[in-house]
This record gives C-alpha cells, structure tokens and sequence, in this order.
C-alpha cells in the first residue's frame, strides 16, 4: 500500500530531522535526566503522602527564580536555594506540618505572589514568566543541561541510598524508630532531595506543571507494581516516556510540550485507575 | 530469668508525668496482659523498654542492659496506623520492608532474608495473605503481617501493642490464641497491651495495669478487684464477674466499653493514645 509506506517513510524521515535539530537533542537528553530522578522522587511523594507539599516546594522556587532575575543571578541558582531551604524546613518541622494543607496552600499562594512583585519590579517580559511557569524546554542552554545531569545523578545516587530505610520509615514510621532510624533526619534528607528534583523538573515543564512529572507517574507506578523495586523502575519509565513522547509529540503538533507532558500524565495516571477498579484485580 | 526490669522507674512526656516510681519485673515465662485507659500510658511503657523513650528516674533495664532502640533480640508489634495509598504492593513486601530496614541502601532482599520472611510468616500462617496486595487486606489481616515482622529476627521478647484494635470478636479471638501459641511454641515472653480485659482471659500469666501513674502487677484475680482498680482509676470502681467474663464498672458505666468506644470515634488519630 503505497499511501501507507509514504506516511511510513515521511514520519521516520520527520524523526530523523527532529533528532538533527540541536535543541530538540538537547531538550530529550535534558527531558531524560529530568525523568529518571522525577519518576523514583514521586513514587516516594506518594507512599508518603506528602505530594502537596512536592507542589508547594515548586511554588517557593518561583519566587527563588524570580527573586535571581531582581538580582540579577541565573534563575536556575534562585530556584534550587530556595527550594532547598523550604525542603529543609519541611523536613525538619515535618512533624508538625503534616496535615497542614491550609499552613502549606498559604505558603504556595504567598510565593507565587512574590514571585508576581518581582517580575513587577523587574519589567520582566511574559515570556519569561511563562517560562518559569510553564516551562520552556526547548530554549535548554547547554550550561543547563549540564546543571541538570549533575543534580539528576546526585538526587538519584541520595534517593537510593537511603531508600531502604525511607521505605521503612513511609510505611511504618513506629517501627522505623525502634529501630533506631531518625525519623526527622530522615524525612529532612528526604524532602532536600525532592526539592533538587523539583527545581530540575521545574526547568523541563515549568513550576506550575512539577506535580503532573513528578506525581503522575509515582502513582501511577504504585497502582501497577507489586514491590518497590519494580514500582521505583516503572515510575522512572514512565516518567521518560511521558517526557519524550511529549516532546515528540510537540514537535509534529507544534502544541507546547508541557501540555502534551502534563495529557500524557494524566492520561496514564486515569489507565491505571481503571485498570486498578477491573473486578479480580483490584 | 528476667528480661525487663523496671526499680522504681519513672516515666515522662511532655513534662506530664506517666508512671511515677514503677517497680515491676518480667520473665522468661510471662505472658503480660498490659492494661489501662487511654492515655494510662501502655505505649510509653512499651518505647521505654524499645529505648524511644527516656526513663526519668529509676533503673530500666532489657536482658541485663539499658534499653537501645534496634535491639534486635525484641520484636515489636505497634499499633495498626494505616495510612496508605492505594498500591498494588504486596503483603510480602510490606513485611520484607521492616526486615533490616533500617540499613542504608536499596530494598533488595536476599535469598537468607526471604527465607526468613517466609518462616515468619509461616509462623502466623500468612503465606496466602502475602501475595495479595495490602490495599486488599483487612485491618485483622495486616495485624497478622505486622505480628509476622514481629518475628523475623527470632525475638526473645514480644512486645505488641493493641493488637485487638478494631477487631471484631471472632478475629481477636483468633489473635489471642495465636499469640498464645507462639508464646509457648518459640517460648517467648510477651506484653501484649490492650483496652480489654476478657479477650485475654485464660491466655495471659498476669496483668500489669496502669493507671495515674501508678501500676499494679500480678495474677488477674489479685490485680483486677475493686480496691486496687479504684486506686488505679482515682475512682470507685467495682468488679463483676459473670461466668468466665469479667466486668469493670465506674458507677454504671462499663470502663472498657467506654475506652473503646472513645478509640473508635477517634478512629483517624489512634496515635493520641501514642503519644500520652
């Protein structure tokens, strides 16, 4: 069927010229090493419970990032400091954080309106709030995406290593202390790890759109797995195949990529729910 | 021989006092009914003897020494508190996961670990419980697993607290009597700390019950009377026995009852018992 091999050939031709462009190399290498610490990060968030405060911590970067531009510092090194520092604080007053979704929902509200006051003060242009907001992958420095591999391998090289005890300690945190983990230096370990994450997942799909990388395929992952190590791999996968196929996706549709990222997320996340309530399997 | 010795041992949280100049010993054949109301201070007892809490006055000690926390000579029971999400994880790995969780590294577990687990839940014939997901199981049925982690590293003290929580009759029945087997078959001591007298009855050695920062040690017959029981709950309280049952009342209020009825509508925060 000739109308068939043209499409065939005019679609691997496309791949092939997407792949040549620079930046599109660029933003799936960056997508990747986002994807593969996003993925495990939100697996953790989830079994945790403590997915809102991952959103929260993307807020707070907001106003780091904007807060740089004002002083005239790489948006990118704002974001992490004050990521970061909120994860520090979570982590160390997590106890009495927990369940304080209004404490954390006002702390969210009151950065994105700083993050406001400084693009006020700025004169900043809407392309560079939208960036920060939504994203923008596909202007990816070759200096970022170096950044990003680095905090990439340093997250994922933290997040393994502790992730036997934080298994323990997410599922039996009574237990966990007994035998003798810290629960606190724990948690406070744990939430500096999610907010290098976040900062990194920031840069691929924006501060706003953080929840949809890093929690879609955490839970999604936790619907289908039946043990962690598994769950912890399938979360990754799904992370760099939500990253990919959107930017790929972005490319042919000429739609933005956090949204194809953010469809596709959801759209995995909604599978596995069905998939989960099927009678004999949930 | 004795395994936890307590001389005149003192107790605090939060500045409140919970048990005040508390001497006691328990052995290698007890089976403990550890009772009391909310907030009596069972948990406490149970971290202080895990090393989670600190003794404030007196002489704690736990096989001869002072307690550690990651003694792995006690295996460890805490109250049911459920919190998760909804995971395909099984019963399996939720019970791996506590084996040697505390070591740094990934949640990989060898074939020696496995065998152990397995035996464990052998132990409490959880074997087909273990490969449903948890999100599937009943709150009696993730009891059984916990009780199974419990037993992994092969304990030479049992401490499980409340382990009858929302249970309905039949199933703490079968709690009990499992325990009680494992206490005899692995010769295991065991303080098991619980809101109900009766369910117990005829598997314990003896009771301990707390109350106002007091204790009271001894057979169920010498501890569980009105005199003592009044001094304990800073209250008259009078004793009725029916048949094999017996019945604590406060004025015309059955004291039990009433804790456990009180636990129930608290049902989303079982840790307050926890942390008084």
């Amino acid at each position: 069927m000739p109308t068939a091999m043209n499409t065939k050939m005019a679609t691997i031709m496309g791949m092939t010229i997407m792949l040549e462009l620079d930046f599109m190399r660029s933003a799936f290498m960056a997508a990747a090493a986002v994807a593969l610490i996003a993925g495990p990060v939100g697996y953790f968030l989830v079994l945790r419970g403590q997915t809102f405060a991952g959103h929260a911590l993307a807020h707070v970067g907001f106003t780091g990032a904007t807060g740089a531009v004002l002083l005239g510092l790489p948006p990118l090194a704002g974001l992490m400091a004050l990521t970061v520092v909120a994860g520090l604080g979570m982590g160390l007053f997590g106890a009495r954080l927990a369940n304080r979704d209004i404490a954390i929902g006002m702390v969210l509200a009151l950065s994105l309106g700083f993050g406001l006051l400084f693009l006020h003060y700025f004169k900043s242009s809407a392309t560079q709030a939208s960036a920060l907001l939504f994203g923008n992958i596909l202007a990816i420095t070759a200096q970022t995406l170096s950044v990003l591999v680095v905090i990439s391998a340093l997250c994922l090289a933290l997040l393994l290593a502790i992730s036997r005890p934080l298994l323990l300690a997410s599922l039996q945190p009574d237990l966990a202390e007994a035998k003798g983990v810290s629960l606190a230096g724990l948690s406070t370990l744990f939430m500096v790890v999610v907010a290098l994450a976040t900062a990194a997942t920031s840069q691929i799909v924006g501060v706003l759109l953080v929840f949809a990388l890093m929690v879609g395929p955490g839970a999604t992952a936790l619907r289908l797995s039946t043990s962690v190590m598994a769950g912890l791999f399938v979360a990754a996968g799904l992370a760099l195949v939500e990253a990919w196929a959107g930017l790929a996706l972005a490319y042919f549709t000429d739609w933005p990529v956090s949204f194809w990222i953010t469809a596709l997320a959801v759209a995995f996340y909604a599978t596995s729910a069905v998939l989960a309530r099927r009678p004999g399997h949930g | 021989m004795t395994v936890v010795a307590m001389d005149r041992v003192s107790l605090a949280l939060a500045g409140r006092t919970i048990l005040a100049s508390v001497s006691l010993s328990i052995g290698t054949g007890d089976f403990i009914g550890l009772l009391g109301a909310n907030g009596a201070g069972k948990t406490t007892l149970l971290r202080a003897i895990l090393g989670m809490v600190p003794v404030t006055g007196g002489s704690l000690t736990v096989f001869g020494q002072p307690p550690r926390r990651g003694h792995a000579a006690i295996g460890y029971m805490p109250q049911g508190r459920a919190n998760l999400p909804e995971t395909r994880l099984k019963g399996w790995d939720y019970v791996a996961a506590t084996v040697q969780g505390q070591r740094i590294g990934l949640p990989l577990y060898g074939a020696a670990l496995r065998k152990k687990v397995d035996a464990a839940l052998g132990l409490v014939e959880a074997q087909a419980l273990a490969r449903r997901p948890l999100a599937e199981l009943s709150g009696g049925e993730r009891q059984r697993l916990l009780l199974a982690q419990a037993l992994v590293d092969e304990p030479k003290l049992l401490l499980l607290d409340e382990p009858l929580l929302n249970l309905d009759p039949g199933q703490q029945r079968r709690v009990v009597a499992l325990v009680k087997h494992l206490h005899e078959e692995l010769r295991v001591p065991v303080v098991f700390s619980s809101h109900e007298l009766n369910p117990l009855l005829g598997a314990i050695s003896r009771v301990l019950y707390l109350g106002h920062g007091e204790a009271a040690i001894g057979a169920v017959d010498d501890v569980i009377t009105g005199p003592v029981l009044s001094r304990l709950y800073n209250a008259p309280i009078e004793v009725h026995r029916v048949g094999t049952r017996i019945f604590v009342m406060s004025g015309n209020v059955e004291v039990e009852r009433d804790a456990h009825r009180h636990e129930h509508e608290d049902g989303h925060h079982h840790g307050h018992d926890h942390h008084a």
